[in-house]
């Protein structure tokens, strides 16, 4: 533990503003997978285990988009569309089939995905690591706010995200379709007895949520490094998230993407050693002492 | 049932007969007979270092594919069963094992990083067939007489050697722009830890004015590096040291570019100058101080370069570390074989083997020896020189002086009780 060096960052201000916008990046990123499993979660009452390779997906859709049109922007608006429309075509063709099975038969379909995308892309792009680099755009030198570094690209990123999430959350909240999805949610069956297409709105759902897996992979995509398997690490993070946030709540997984980020940016300074120790501590807590998670619906 | 033997299943029957008996046969013959000698090769064909793997088997191809081209060994051609172990250690040693047991392979080359060199260790410890650790550098899989296999033998570098070439450069660095302050940041597993700890040993060493002022441990294929980079910058130093390489040395320089790291302290990267970073990093670093890990220009000789092009000529791909690292335990080992007749037996290749010389565009006189003490190279190619953009992507390298490494890592394996 390396408490000293906590409590020194604390009282800079150039350590308090790196490290704070280091969290946020961390956390923004990952409320962006997050987001899309809680959405899927929260609508059609699946666990997409499968959601870390629409992120990977959505790295390497990037990175060949770039490559063609050399348009950062273009590369990863066309990333989110490539992902959502490979979400929805899943939707319909695989997870459909098993809405209502047990979840270990999900599970299997999602891991059976897993490994079958993992392979294409070593098919396709080759088994080793691939690297974008900086857009042009973004080649610019670090902004300097109260002696903090912020580097352009990483403010994009974090504005991004939190568009997205606030796009989201009216989307949801203020809209018809979001008012059929909350009501589909609660219950498909009478939904669908109003002669309301459900499953249209399950594959939109799913579509919507692997999009938003497509966006972070493109977000990663300049600044990670591109492997077959990259999807795994990141998936058990947003996982925390949406355990810690509550399955199903999009407010929750914003809020739980900050507190990891956060615990990711300084605890990389007093508890270097202890950092994923600090966030499986802090998911076990909450499944303790509130298992529907910070903003999570009560079962039953 | 139908008991007649019928006109078609006759024809089917000898059809069946005549497959195996042209294609069948051969094969389960070489297996059996020795019109082989099968080479088991674990090592991590998947994954952000995949690299490690087909760069590594690129630099067996450059030796055997001459050897079987020009007859084989005595008659018998080499053929080698590559498998990956995705990195993981218990991987690796069951991999190792089906190499042995399943597959038939008399000799194992472990092109493992240290992740998983130290798992097949084992395995060969109580197999006994012959095996050279090609990629792991961790100093104590050879240097530790405790770990010692009397059939393993080693041809990566080891990191003790260049901790001390290393470390006695970057002091010198160090007393020229009065650089106190470092800060480290290495991945967290064996190869590691032990690299930057022995590195800065030698650093503080040469240069008692040197403190490490902040350590940072980055998980081995760890995504992003954000907390870490910033750490680093948080720390204010003079200069860093990094172990990173491959594609999480390349994830680490796109990051570590948005905060103008490496304008703002002193870098020595050991790994940064091989070629799968240098094609991978789209704004690679200037004025980094890089170890000479391959390069087609370390020895600038006509016996390198001839290798550079054969071996792009073979796999088109550049060679890496890995691939000279291989292509020495190959070149042992067709050495080796062609003095035991072929004999696969893991003492008697082990015996030819302890302490041979072999010519090398890579030895620092032109020779490497596989040293006998303790199973190990020594005498190759150390040192650092600058990084830059353009091809040969690293200038004014200065070479390290093996004797003094010979003498100062004595004193260091008195220190560990290793000597």
């Amino acid at each position: 533990m390396e408490i000293d060096a906590l409590a020194r960052c604390f009282g800079t201000a150039s350590c308090l503003v790196t490290q704070l916008t280091s969290g946020l990046i961390i956390g923004m990123l990952l409320f962006l997978i997050a987001s899309g499993v809680t959405l899927i979660f929260g609508v059609l009452n699946i666990i997409n285990f499968a959601h870390g390779s629409l992120y990977m997906a959505g790295a390497y859709a990037a990175w060949t988009l770039y490559q063609v049109t050399g348009s950062y922007f273009l590369s990863a608006a066309g990333a989110a569309a490539v992902v959502g429309i490979l979400g929805v075509l899943f939707e319909r063709l695989l997870m459909s089939r098993v809405y209502g099975s047990n979840v270990l038969m999900q599970l299997l379909v999602c891991y059976a995905v897993v490994l079958i995308c993992d392979d294409l892309v070593k098919i396709l792009w080759g088994p080793s690591y691939l690297s974008m680099g900086m857009p042009k755009e973004f080649r610019l030198p670090p902004y300097r706010i109260f002696g903090g570094v912020v580097p352009p690209f990483y403010l994009f990123m974090i504005v991004t995200a939190m568009a997205i999430g606030i796009v989201l959350w009216l989307v949801i909240t203020r809209t018809r379709f979001g008012k059929i999805v909350r009501a589909a949610a609660i219950n498909g069956p009478m939904v669908s007895a109003l002669g309301i297409r459900v499953n249209l709105y399950y594959a939109a759902v799913f579509g919507l949520g692997s999009a938003l897996a497509g966006v972070a992979g493109a977000l990663a995509a300049p600044v990670r490094s591109l492997t077959p398997g990259m999807g795994f690490s990141i998936l058990i993070e947003s996982f925390i998230v949406t355990v810690i946030g509550g399955m199903g709540s999009i407010g929750g997984a914003f809020l739980a993407s900050i507190i990891l980020g956060m615990t990711r940016a300084f605890g990389s300074v007093g508890f270097p050693l202890f950092v994923d120790g600090v966030m499986f501590l802090m998911m076990a807590l909450v499944l303790i002492f509130k298992p529907s998670g910070l903003f999570g619906r009560a079962q039953g | 049932m139908n008991k007649t033997f019928s006109r078609r299943r006759l024809i089917k029957a000898a059809g069946a007969s005549a497959a195996v008996a042209t294609a069948g046969f051969p094969a389960i013959l070489k297996a059996q007979g020795g019109g082989t000698i099968k080479i088991g090769v674990p090592t991590i064909l998947s994954g952000r270092v995949a690299l490690l793997g087909t760069s590594s088997v690129g630099g067996l191809k450059t030796v055997f594919d001459k050897v079987n081209a020009a007859g084989g060994i005595g008659g018998k051609k080499i053929e080698t069963v590559v498998r990956d172990s995705k990195g993981q250690p218990q991987e690796a040693a069951k991999v190792t094992r089906d190499l042995i047991n399943n597959d038939g392979c008399q000799i194992i080359i472990d092109a493992e990083a240290s992740s998983g060199a130290f798992a097949v260790h084992e395995v060969i410890r109580e197999v006994g067939v012959l095996c050279i650790h090609t990629n792991s550098e961790t100093t104590s899989l050879t240097a530790d007489p405790k770990l010692h296999v009397p059939t393993a033998f080693r041809t990566a570098r080891q990191g003790i050697h260049d901790a001390i070439g290393g470390g006695e450069y970057a002091a010198r660095i160090a007393k020229a722009k009065n650089l106190k302050k470092w800060v480290t940041c290495s991945p967290d597993y064996a190869y590691g830890r032990s690299n930057t700890a022995e590195f800065m040993e030698y650093a503080k060493h040469f240069d008692g004015s040197i403190q490490v002022v902040e350590e940072s441990w980055p998980k081995l294929f760890q995504p992003d590096y954000t907390e870490v980079v910033t750490k680093v910058l948080n720390a204010k130093a003079d200069a860093m040291y990094s172990a990173l390489w491959g594609g999480d040395l390349v994830s680490f320089i796109d990051q570590g570019n948005l905060y103008g790291l490496f304008d703002k302290l002193t870098c020595f990267m050991v790994n940064l100058g091989d070629y799968g970073v240098v094609d991978e990093v789209k704004q690679f670093p200037e004025g980094v101080h890089s170890g000479g890990r391959y390069n087609r220009t370390v020895p600038a000789t006509p016996e390198n370069e001839a290798w550079y092009q054969d071996y792009v000529k073979i796999n088109k791909s550049k060679p890496t570390n890995w691939s000279w690292e291989n292509a020495v335990a190959a070149q042992m080992l067709v050495e080796a074989l062609t003095k035991t007749a072929g004999d696969t037996n893991g003492k008697k290749l082990a015996e030819v083997i302890k302490g041979m010389t072999i010519k090398s565009p890579w030895g620092a006189d032109g020779t490497l020896t596989m040293r006998a003490e303790d199973n190990t190279l020594i005498n190759y190619i150390i040192g650092y020189g600058l990084s830059q953009p353009k091809e040969p992507f690293i200038s004014a390298f200065q070479s390290s002086n093996w004797q003094a490494i010979l003498e100062l890592e004595k004193q260091w394996k008195k220190k560990q009780g290793y000597a």
